[in-house]
């Protein structure tokens, strides 16, 4: 079982980049579509 | 619905390739099972070079066309690009540890890969520098072109220098390879972190698609 806790670091660090990745993605739209929802507002609010 | 349906189906299929990798390869003669990070570092690699494939076409469509949707995905394929490199970097130093004796070296392999991924974050960066939306797109399209030119040279460096990273496995010298459950299971996983590119990529797509609505949205205002 040598090297066991290299091989097991790998993956959770490769798996963890790509979960993370994810996760900012899904902030970033959250991010937008409230800029979009504030852009209608004050466009709606503008007329 | 459909999106929660197709991470479901990215989860099982990594899943399955993380198991296959562990539990189903047969452990390496030389090197024990240090040698099974090689179903990540290899599949996160291929895939890599995949996406920044698919942006360097996204960017020649782009210069030829001049429609924004190239310009989307053009840097969508470029980040997720350079998601799976940085996955390449990190779990290659964690294999070289343990069988070479040390974490990194500038051989041609390790350092072209390592610029390939500086010239990505500077594509990204570049894009942050310019807030004109045509001439940001144009401009990064044209840099995006010009840093695909290091895939092939990460492609051919360990063909044409004999460093210190192994020699390939695909189309490599005589006698080289795996065993053949070896490349069922590496294959296997390509095609897992294959569905994943394609999940990360739509989503970094649509969100892209949706920061474009926000600068046309901000533009009509402002003339407004």
């Amino acid at each position: 079982m040598k090297n066991l806790d290299s091989l097991f670091a790998a993956y959770m660090i490769g798996w963890g980049i790509f979960f993370v990745f994810y996760l900012t993605m899904a902030r970033r739209t959250a991010a937008l579509r409230e800029e979009i929802e504030r852009l209608k507002n004050s466009r709606n609010r503008g007329k | 619905m459909k999106n929660v349906l197709f991470v479901a189906v990215v989860v099982l299929l990594l899943g399955a390739g993380a198991y296959a990798a562990f539990f189903i390869a047969p452990t390496d003669a030389k090197q024990g099972l240090i040698y099974r990070i090689l179903f990540l570092h290899v599949a996160s690699a291929w895939t890599g070079l995949t996406a920044f494939f698919i942006s360097f076409i996204a960017n020649v469509l782009y210069v030829w066309r001049r429609q924004p949707q190239w310009d989307w995905l053009g840097v969508s394929a470029a980040e997720t690009g350079l998601v799976f490199t940085t996955v390449v970097l990190v779990t290659g130093p964690i294999w070289a540890h343990p069988v070479w004796g040390i974490w990194w070296t500038w051989d041609a392999r390790l350092t072209s890969t390592f610029v390939l991924w500086l010239l990505y974050v500077s594509y990204l960066l570049l894009r942050t520098l310019i807030e004109e939306p045509d001439r940001r797109a144009l401009l990064s399209a044209l840099f995006g072109i010009f840093a695909f030119v290091d895939v092939p040279l990460v492609f051919g460096s360990i063909r044409w220098w004999r460093t210190q990273h192994p020699q390939p496995i695909i189309m490599g010298e005589p006698g080289s390879g795996l065993d053949p459950l070896m490349y069922k299971v590496l294959f296997f996983m390509w095609f897992a972190m294959l569905a994943l590119m394609t999940l990360l990529l739509r989503q970094r797509y649509l969100l892209e698609a949706m920061r474009g609505d926000v600068e046309t949205m901000r533009r009509q205002w402002e003339v407004a």
